[in-house]
């Protein structure tokens, strides 16, 4: 299949993307961009697209810091699950059910409301190096929401690491390699493999899970939409201007995982 | 079944006849849902209760006004009103040029002097100089914001917003923000609670500014509904007249919560 499409030469392959259908449909979207640029209120715009900028890049390091860091703690939760000893599957489980079974808003706020508003009572803490970060509100936001993606992506990874078949594992085995050696080179990459898909959706969630940091005063572009709603009590504009960008920040996150997803061998177990 | 469908036809009737005797609509006045004592919060019960509802039902009463009271939230308030979901703000909004742009104004029906408060244990005034490098509160899109950004902008480490005053308060008593600006009244009432009471105090009135913190508070009205506009004012200068202004203000404040009476707009 692969092969076939790079013979196609740039033009041919242009008038085949070119169908009518998406013709309609580019020449539809055209009309209500052109329309709300002519019959909405913009001049707002000058004013904060500085924020705006500020607020999207905040967003997306959340996004991407988070993501990255409850993989890292997914692995291990999927793995004790998978195939850990008893004292150590129960405990992962347990954390996957909580956080999966109570809203995000809640975990966020009991992080910031209940245990940020504790620590000003202990002096050596209010003097402490650590003060000026845990005053702030973003270090609560990237811990909720590290915390969420693991529980989930955690149950993933579970069912990624039960599905590589035994025989794989037993054959390495018989090669003589570590344990270590084994998870490294032949479980932990086809488990991967594995999640890969669900991985997609997970992050694109997580994507629509970052406005909910708007709620403790971190101003991330929700709040800089909602900042503008205030000032300008424009309600259209901003929202959909807000709508916009998160679906073009999830058109990018699915179009870098397919290619990412494209290069791995389609054949598998 | 003749007497089922009887019944069905009368209770038809009756209903279109109570239609009919309906009057105009009742005026729907928005409060911010958020609770904001002691001028609006819901009781135990869920009704609305406080000065500014006395005082508003007082001034319905007087122009012979039905009104039914409805929470909508502070951010989607002035679109709340321009859509037509109420008809008047009464939501302790201040009178501003910016606001003014959008929406009409009755009369001021009471202003009162902006506060900064903060942690009991801190000694600082409500100058630029004192807030030299202070976190400062303050809720967003009102006056207060844009006064602490106009006057301590250049001086406080950052002026920080909060969706409502609540959130602001709870940060100060967390020790997130070093100082709260906001309303004296409602900012005393915080002062009085066990929150309040254990980590914070009063410390001192911003100075006056007329063009950021305007006349004081009206009630907001749509620009085409002159008539209502005029009814609510004749209202306020009635129960201002007849003493039951006063009255109402005695449940609530200790002193004359009206504030100068030089500017009517």
């Amino acid at each position: 299949m692969a092969g076939e499409a790079t013979v196609i030469n740039v033009a041919a392959r242009t008038s085949l993307w070119l169908q009518p259908h998406r013709i309609v449909l580019i020449l539809i979207a055209l009309a209500l961009v052109l329309g709300a640029a002519f019959f909405m209120r913009w001049d707002w715009l000058p004013q904060y697209y500085e924020m705006g900028l500020l607020g999207i890049w905040r967003s997306l390091w959340i996004l991407a810091v988070t993501c990255f860091l409850g993989f890292l703690l997914a692995v291990p939760l999927g793995l004790a699950q998978a195939a850990g000893p008893f004292w150590f599957s129960a405990p992962a489980k347990a954390f996957c059910t909580v956080i999966r079974g109570t809203p995000l808003l809640i975990q966020l706020w009991l992080l910031y409301y209940g245990l940020g508003s504790l620590f000003p009572q202990y002096p050596w803490i209010r003097e402490s190096w650590m003060w000026p970060y845990l005053r702030q509100a973003w270090p609560y936001g990237v811990l909720a929401l590290t915390l969420s993606f693991a529980g989930y992506e955690g149950e993933v990874m579970r069912g990624a690491f039960a599905g590589v078949p035994k025989g794989q594992l037993e054959a390495a085995r018989a090669f003589g390699m570590s344990r270590w050696k084994i998870f490294r080179r032949i479980w932990l990459p086809q488990a991967i493999y594995r999640a890969l898909p669900t991985l997609t959706g997970e992050t694109v969630l997580q994507l629509k899970s970052t406005p909910l940091v708007a709620t403790i005063s971190v101003i991330d572009i929700f709040a800089v939409s909602s900042k503008v709603r205030q000032d300008t009590y424009l309600t259209y504009e901003p929202l959909l201007l807000l709508a916009l960008i998160y679906m073009a920040i999830t058109g990018i996150l699915v179009f870098a995982f397919s290619r990412i997803e494209a290069r791995i061998p389609n054949k598998i177990g | 079944m003749k007497t089922v469908l009887k019944t069905f036809a009368a209770a038809l009737l009756l209903g279109v006849a109570a239609m009919g005797v309906a009057k105009a609509d009742p005026v729907k006045i928005g409060v911010a849902a958020e609770p904001y004592p002691p001028f609006a919060s819901p009781d135990a019960s869920g009704k609305w209760v406080g000065w500014e509802i006395d005082f508003i039902d007082a001034v319905c009463a007087e122009e012979k006004l039905e009104c039914v009271i409805t929470p909508v939230g502070w951010d989607g308030i002035i679109p709340a009103l321009t859509t037509k979901k109420i008809d008047v703000i009464a939501a302790s909004m201040s009178i501003t040029d910016e606001r003014k742009k959008t929406i009409d104004f009755s009369d001021k029906y009471y202003n009162t002097p902006t506060a900064i408060i903060g942690p009991k244990d801190q000694k600082f005034g409500a100058t630029p100089d004192d807030l030299k490098g202070k976190i400062i509160g303050v809720q967003v899109s009102t006056v207060h914001a844009v006064y602490a950004k106009k006057h301590f902008g250049a001086t406080a480490a950052e002026i920080k917003e909060y969706q409502t005053q609540d959130e602001a308060n709870q940060d100060l008593a967390a020790g997130r923000v070093d100082a709260v600006q906001a309303d004296s009244i409602a900012l005393g009432e915080f002062l009085k609670s066990d929150q309040g009471k254990g980590c914070c105090d009063l410390k001192g009135m911003v100075a006056p500014d007329l063009e950021v913190l305007g006349p004081g508070v009206g009630a907001g009205i749509r620009k085409e509904d002159t008539e209502l506009k005029d009814k609510i004012n004749a209202g306020i200068k009635a129960i201002r007249a007849n003493g039951k202004y006063e009255e109402i203000s005695k449940k609530y404040f200790d002193f004359d919560i009206y504030g100068e009476d030089s500017q009517s707009n």
